[in-house]
């Protein structure tokens, strides 16, 4: 069978619209368009009743209630709220913030902006599988701790964090635990009383579902979590964020979570298959390949490696008929390869080498036999090109090298 | 970000990719970059003791498709000038023939320290130090 080109495998970054998430959106665009906090008419009604259905969809796939959802404009802001809100709320109680060196920047920068307001903030360190440390955790716990801010799973390098182990120690501490659960919501099974998680970020266009909405939530009792608002105005959310419901798009995010909830275990399997087939595919055809993170913990669509002596965003230019991502400093603003795979002690030289593939929904076998074959020419070309390679062959110790910096 | 139209045709068609033998003595080497930095480039060009000029040249490189292209161009540009020519070829020279943006300067500035660097090892193979100090500060 042709693969139709170019292919999409950078489901980390975002993901198309499921066709069944559009059909339930449509209505609410220009049939039922209502202002759900409109209390006095039909249309309202309506359209707080869809608000109602899509709350009860999201509750049902982490294990929470209703009640506990709160819609946002999407996960970075719901980081925002959650970090923020309990910095503000509990200003009296403490002013330590603890989360780890490979957040998201939605997390990240805040704590720096929080720190900025006299804020203290902790940034653990990994280990070498990109896994938080809960030794670290434990010690870094102080009696001025207010929140504990960790991913459920990393966006470059999937790797799932213990996060039930770090629920039971933020509760047994009393310390609010926060997890930013953008790529694993949907994709691993998240319960958020079996983790003992307080307050939860959650994104629609990351579980097929429409840009520019998201969720948190906030748990409600054992205990009560209260946060304070960022954004003020109508009151909206029981006071948490104000601002008139995005109806079409919690619809989409309520739909899109439905979806999940029912498809994950067989999608999970149907992905890692692909994953693995990926994975061996590339390590069969090419040497001197490393894989970055750990492969135990890890979502199943995710997996991201290192092509020694080629330079990712050489290799993606010649792949221009597959959509991946690289943790190149070339394709970053900043010109500093990834700050993941820094934190994991990945050498620079091996962090500018790295592609991050993320499978999807819609991807086929034969869009990765297809991924396969591309990357391992284009690497292999790439390497009759690189001065590297042929030194490493003629077995130069290129860390042992005097390189001129440029 | 797009590539400009050259970058491409360098990048899918590079010209002059190989190595010739660093210790021959007409020929002279240039390894710069790091590959921290995410790019590294080595020039060699073998140059005619008697008339100076360059009859052969040579690149490899690890770093993006603006840093294959600048030293594709580069072994092209000197093929054929002279020691003297050579050293006269600046980096905004690269910008402008490759229209890079100016995130991807660096790769240009790269290019022409590579040439600096190969034409300084021959100059130092065959006891020549002219130049090499008053163009080794680039713009």
């Amino acid at each position: 069978m042709a693969v139709k080109l170019p292919v999409y495998m950078d489901n980390h970054a975002t993901t198309p619209v499921d066709p069944r998430v559009v059909e339930a959106m449509l209505p609410y665009f220009g049939v039922k368009f209502g202002n759900a906090a409109s209390r006095n008419h039909a249309f309202g009604w309506i359209a707080e009743e869809a608000v109602e259905d899509a709350r009860g969809q999201i509750a049902g796939l982490i294990g929470a209630s209703p009640k506990e959802i709160i819609f946002t404009s999407g996960a970075t802001e719901s980081d925002n709220l959650a970090i923020k809100g309990v910095a503000e709320m509990f200003r009296e109680k403490g002013n330590h913030i603890i989360t780890q060196a490979i957040e998201h920047k939605a997390v990240l920068d805040t704590c720096k902006r929080l720190e900025k307001y006299g804020y203290e903030v902790t940034y653990l360190p990994v280990e070498r599988d990109g896994r938080v440390n809960l030794d670290d955790l434990r010690k870094a716990i102080t009696p001025k701790t207010i929140l504990l801010s960790i991913m459920y799973a990393n966006n470059e390098i999937g790797v799932i964090n213990p996060i039930a182990e770090i629920g039971k120690i933020a509760k047994e501490r009393g310390v609010f635990f926060h997890v930013d659960g953008v790529q694993a919501v949907g994709k691993v099974p998240v319960d958020v009383q079996r983790d003992n998680i307080d307050l939860l970020a959650i994104s629609a266009h990351k579980i097929y579902g429409p840009k520019g909405v998201g969720a948190l939530y906030v748990r409600r009792r054992n205990p009560r979590v209260q946060i304070s608002a960022i954004i003020d105005g109508g009151g909206h959310e029981r006071g948490m964020r104000s601002g008139t419901l995005n109806v079409p798009g919690i619809v989409g995010l309520g739909k899109a979570c439905e979806i999940c909830r029912e498809e994950m275990a067989g999608e999970a399997a149907r992905l890692g298959k692909l994953r693995d087939k990926l994975k061996d595919g590339l390590l069969a055809k090419l040497d001197e390949v490393y894989i970055n993170g750990s492969m135990e913990h890890r979502l199943p669509n995710n997996l991201n490696m290192s092509f020694a002596y080629v330079e990712g965003e050489s290799l993606l230019m010649g792949i221009n008929d597959v959509a991946v991502s690289s943790g190149s400093a070339c394709t970053s603003a900043t010109l500093e390869p990834s700050y993941v795979l820094k934190a994991l002690g990945v050498g620079e030289d091996l962090a500018h080498t790295s592609i991050r593939f993320g499978l999807g929904r819609f991807n086929t076998e034969e869009e990765v036999d297809y991924v396969t074959e591309r990357v391992a020419q284009v690497v292999k070309k790439l390497r009759e090109l690189s001065p590297l390679y042929e030194m490493a062959k003629e077995g130069v110790d290129l860390s042992k090298m005097k390189w001129t910096a440029a | 970000m797009s590539y400009s139209d050259k970058v491409v045709d360098h990048y899918n068609n590079p010209r002059n990719v190989g190595s010739l033998p660093k210790d021959d003595p007409n020929v002279g080497t240039g390894l710069v970059g790091a590959p921290e930095c995410g790019d590294v480039m080595k020039l060699q060009m073998r140059i005619n003791p008697e008339t100076q000029v360059i009859e052969e040249a040579k690149f490899k490189t690890f770093g993006c498709g603006s840093a294959i292209a600048s030293s594709s161009l580069a072994t092209e540009w000197v093929k054929g000038k002279t020691v003297s020519e050579a050293m006269a070829i600046k980096n905004t020279d690269i910008v402008k023939e490759l229209s890079l943006p100016p995130v991807k300067i660096h790769c240009s500035v790269l290019a022409e320290d590579a040439i600096k660097a190969a034409l300084g090892d021959w100059k130092k193979k065959h006891g020549v130090e002219t130049e090499a100090q008053a163009s080794a500060a680039h713009q």
